[in-house]
């Protein structure tokens, strides 16, 4: 354990007033450590029936014809369909769209064509999980296969359409940021560094894969999905119209979700063909995902190849930056994939730094790969890591240390609100403040000797960098309605007192691991002045909880919670008309302080808020035209997006004899805003940190040249253990947003977004004495081998 | 496909049940006894969200037919806890903040306590090396590994005091 570990406390042993803010153990965790909790795959359901999908083995091939007679026949099968069956819409819409936007169908079972390995062909309905599998084997489709196209640069350039309404396989073109001053910064400019990098396909791994149970009830024509979702709110609307399926006659449910990453913001076609057989066999259906399929088909991250620029003055002083992208969307377009490397990408890439000119272009392709989407940090992990490795090769040239570049470059404390080149208004920020921690931890001066020791010795230390910045809570709705979003981007809450006292506080949002229930009554208690025990949270059920936009973006804290604050204080405004009333006293004149409400100057005249909800309830002595209950619903439309950042830095030592890399210290100075739980928010960067390491050293979705997937296994595809992943060291610093009620900026992304430049950024530090300027991630040792000797092995 | 009769003690429980020649013991436990804590994550022994202790050894139940388990004791996670009391194990990932979705735990727990049985005071390493068959996506182990110590602690302070 280091010395900065954050130590949880019992909740029993914090006094209600200090219960915001204190690392309290999670109330969800006992269901979670006994077996008690409830993932969609316990659900069993009479009568139910198991639902499995016939995938396309093929990456890109035409379906000439599909046989289901041997599947019909056998024992134990209820039905198989195809997509002549399929008499909904039944058509995968996108949730973004950008004005250059080529819109393909994506139907939730292909007809005449297939686009990746994996695309779904045909489902069987079957009495058990074993036969319904059985029955997929027997069913047997006759493909031509075409050919296949992985690289988003490849399908631009040379490969055959995908879509005949994506010529060249154009999904859109996109660019943002001055191009005339841009360019005419570089022409004055005295130095200037540039590089090619791959930002490789990541597969999302959640633990549990992704699965739905669905129940129709003829009678009443309702049709209840419990699904893995991260927002069910989305997942009913979206639903709703590919099955064509009325709204308010759909609920959906999420479970306990095993992990998302956001791999279950998306509707895919599974779900959907769960909910539709169950109202075709009008009996439950169960479908859960093997292993395999999430590899096949949940839609993966990342997938960039970019050429990236900077331009420095003769002093260091950067004047701009400019980065051309080939984004790799898949087959089609998924949920909100054209917002990922455009919005989420292009406006991040100033970075920490005051860069006066910037200019982004982006060009989506298709390819032969599953569709691609928001994977933790979506867009600004790719972001970060080109400015960051394009810092690194700045300092380089310019022959400066490369924690003093950035420092130089640093947007100064006294600058924010900070107006970017690139469309947003940073927040807060402090950003020397985190260096300063990280050199601090590092001990920076002492490690730069030591490898200057090292290297005589012939070992090979090096220290990367990553000045990370983060866009949390997309935001407003309007904005973001401007930028191409199908749905507003608030989120609502409804809290309510029972006459008892207690509080049942709902939230659109949809925690997957976070700890919202205890987060969430960490925040209503604090506002209503309540025991925390005293309050339920309640997430995750289109039929509870008035509305949602879900969790995605790090932007439960920020968004959800500000819109629980939202209705805790309108239910404070309200028992304080009523307190004021019983009291005998004017509102004005009635304080609110830990639950209490009292009058100014006389203590003993007071009511608690408790008792003020019994009062509400029996509504035997209400003010005039005031309505008996207590409770308020919310909608919170943020005025901008929070922006978290904070300093990360690797310390590996490399051996050339092998290319073997190995941490020596992983350290984390997060800012993010303040923290509702300090252990959850490091337990969020630890986290964060292990993916971004499995980024830079180890996952990436790999294919052969027929588009077949190499890395579909566990076995295959470097999911990281506990060994792979250092001790983490991690210290916070508090600049809190001035946008929301909280203060709080967003924490579930930051470790995935810093993590890979910092391990990529030391690698190549330690091996300057090789010339080595990049390597693609990820780093493996071979490829890392290959780089050192390719240069001519040791100097 | 032939059946088998076959017998399992789960939790001290005795249970008799007919199974295929193909089920996996994972499957028995969780669709026909209704253990449902252990998880099934990846049904090709990597991920180890469905491990449980088979006649006291830490074993991947998807990897595991159930005909081959007959006659055997099972402990799941359910079996954790005696008496409404935790087990350390579970005490040590509370307390450490060693979960968030919580899709692993069942099977982590279930190996980490087989590994406090073999070693009570492991090291950080050692009980890196003993967790190489359980994936976590989401606590970047450290906490964890830190649970696993707690445990230790715990158990080790219990053990003195018995003495």
């Amino acid at each position: 354990m280091t010395e900065m570990s954050v130590e949880s406390v019992d909740p029993d042993d914090v006094d209600a007033a200090d219960i915001l803010g204190s690392a309290i153990e999670r109330r969800e965790d006992p269901a979670l450590l006994t077996g008690d909790a409830e993932y969609t795959d316990d659900i069993q359901l009479p009568q139910m029936t198991h639902m499995a999908v016939k995938r396309s083995q093929h990456a890109h091939a035409t379906i000439e014809g599909i046989d289901t007679s041997a599947a019909e026949a056998m024992d134990d099968v209820v039905a198989v369909y195809t997509a002549e069956d399929i008499d909904v819409p039944g058509n995968l819409p996108t949730g973004w769209l950008l004005d250059t936007l080529n819109q393909v169908d994506h139907p939730i079972l292909a007809d005449d064509r297939v686009r990746y390995q994996g695309d779904a062909i045909a489902v069987v309905i079957a009495e058990e999980r074993y036969a319904a599998h059985d029955a997929v084997d027997a069913i047997d489709v006759d493909c031509e296969r075409l050919e296949a196209v992985t690289s988003p640069r490849e399908a631009l350039d040379t490969a055959p359409d995908l879509h005949d309404d994506a010529p060249g396989n154009t999904a859109f073109e996109w660019e943002i940021g001055d191009a005339e001053k841009t360019s005419a910064a570089f022409e004055s400019a005295s130095h200037t560094a540039s590089i090619d990098l791959e930002n490789q396909l990541i597969i999302p791994n959640a633990m549990e894969p992704r699965a739905a149970v669905a129940d129709y009830n003829p009678s009443t024509e309702e049709l209840e999905v419990a699904m893995t979702t991260q927002n069910p709110h989305l997942h009913r609307l979206l639903m709703s119209g590919v099955i064509d399926h009325p709204e308010h006659k759909l609920q959906i449910r999420a479970p306990d979700v095993g992990g998302g990453f956001g791999s279950k913001i998306h509707h895919y076609a599974d779900e959907a063909l769960a909910a539709w057989t169950a109202k075709q066999v009008e009996r439950p259906v169960k479908w859960v995902a093997t292993r395999t399929e999430t590899y096949l088909t949940d839609a993966q991250g990342r997938g960039h190849e970019t050429h990236g620029e900077i331009a420095m003055d003769d002093d260091g002083t950067i004047v701009g930056l400019k980065v051309e992208t080939e984004a790799n969307l898949g087959a089609y377009l998924s949920t909100f994939a054209p917002a990922v490397p455009t919005y989420l990408y292009g406006t991040l890439l100033s970075g920490q730094y005051d860069i006066p000119a910037i200019h982004c272009e982006v060009t989506g392709a298709f390819t032969n790969v599953p569709p691609v989407d928001a994977y933790r940090g979506a867009g600004r992990p790719e972001a970060s890591y080109v400015v960051e490795r394009l810092i690194h090769l700045a300092a380089k040239k310019m022959e400066m240390d490369p924690a003093e570049f950035r420092r130089q470059n640093f947007v100064p404390d006294d600058a924010f609100p900070y107006e970017t080149q690139v469309a947003v208004a940073y927040d807060s920020g402090e950003y020397e403040k985190t260096l300063d921690r990280a050199l601090e931890m590092l001990d920076y001066e002492d490690f730069r000797e030591r490898q200057r020791e090292a290297r005589e010795e012939g070992r090979y230390l090096g220290v990367g960098f990553s000045a990370y910045i983060e866009a949390c809570g997309l935001a407003p709705s309007e904005l973001a309605g401007q930028l191409g979003a199908q749905a507003g981007l608030w989120e609502s809450s409804l809290v309510r007192f029972q006459p008892s006292g207690t509080v049942t506080a709902y939230c659109g949002t949809s925690g997957h691991g976070q700890g919202h229930d205890t987060t969430y009554a960490q925040i209503v208690a604090n506002e209503l002045g309540i025991d925390y025990e005293d309050v339920d949270v309640v997430e995750g059920d289109t039929d509870e909880i008035p509305q949602g936009m879900g969790t995605y973006g790090s932007r439960s804290a920020a968004v959800g919670g500000s819109a629980l604050v939202k209705s805790s204080q309108k239910v404070v405004e309200k028992a304080r008309s009523i307190a004021a009333h019983q009291l005998e006293a004017s509102e004005a004149d009635i304080d609110f302080e830990n639950g209490e409400f009292h009058v100014t100057g006389a203590p003993d005249r007071s009511m608690h808020i408790t008792e003020v909800a019994e009062q509400a309830y029996l509504a035997h002595n209400m003010p005039d035209e005031t309505e008996p209950g207590l409770e308020a619903t919310s909608f919170y439309d943020p005025d901008n997006f929070v922006f978290p950042f904070g300093m990360h830095a690797a310390i590996v030592e490399i051996d050339p004899d092998t290319g073997e890399i190995e941490f020596e210290r992983y350290v984390a100075v997060d800012d993010v805003g303040n923290q509702i739980n300090p252990k959850i928010v490091e337990g969020q960067i630890h986290g964060g940190v292990a993916q971004g390491i499995g980024q830079a050293l180890y996952e990436a979705a790999e294919y052969d040249e027929n588009g077949q997937l190499l890395t579909g296994s566990m076995q295959d595809y470097a999911v990281p253990k506990a060994e792979h992943i250092p001790e983490m060291e991690t210290d916070s610093t508090v600049t809190p947003s001035p946008h929301n009620p909280l203060g709080v900026k967003g924490v579930g992304e930051a470790g995935t977004i810093a993590a890979p430049q910092a391990v990529v950024n030391a690698v190549v530090d330690a091996l300057e004495p090789f010339g080595v300027d990049h390597i693609d991630m990820p780093l493996k040792d071979e490829k890392v081998w290959r780089a050192i000797h390719e240069n001519g092995g040791e100097n | 496909m032939a059946e088998h009769e076959i017998t399992l003690t789960v939790n001290g429980t005795d249970h008799e049940l007919t199974v295929e020649s193909r089920e996996l013991l994972v499957h028995a436990l969780r669709e026909e006894l209704g253990y449902t804590g252990l998880n099934v994550g990846c049904e090709s022994t990597m991920c180890g969200a469905c491990t449980v202790h088979l006649d006291g050894d830490a074993v991947k139940s998807c990897t595991v037919l159930a005909a081959q388990a007959d006659g055997q004791e099972v402990t799941t996670v359910e079996g954790l806890a005696e008496g409404g009391e935790f087990h350390p194990i579970q005490e040590g990932f509370q307390e450490e903040h060693g979960l968030q979705c919580g899709y692993c735990t069942p099977g982590m727990m279930m190996t980490a306590t087989q590994l406090l049985e073999e070693n009570p005071d492991p090291n950080d390493e050692e009980i890196r090396d003993a967790l190489e068959g359980n994936l976590c996506r989401c606590t970047g182990y450290q906490n964890i590994v830190n649970a696993v110590e707690n445990a230790a602690e715990k158990m080790g302070a219990s053990t003195q005091g018995d003495d």
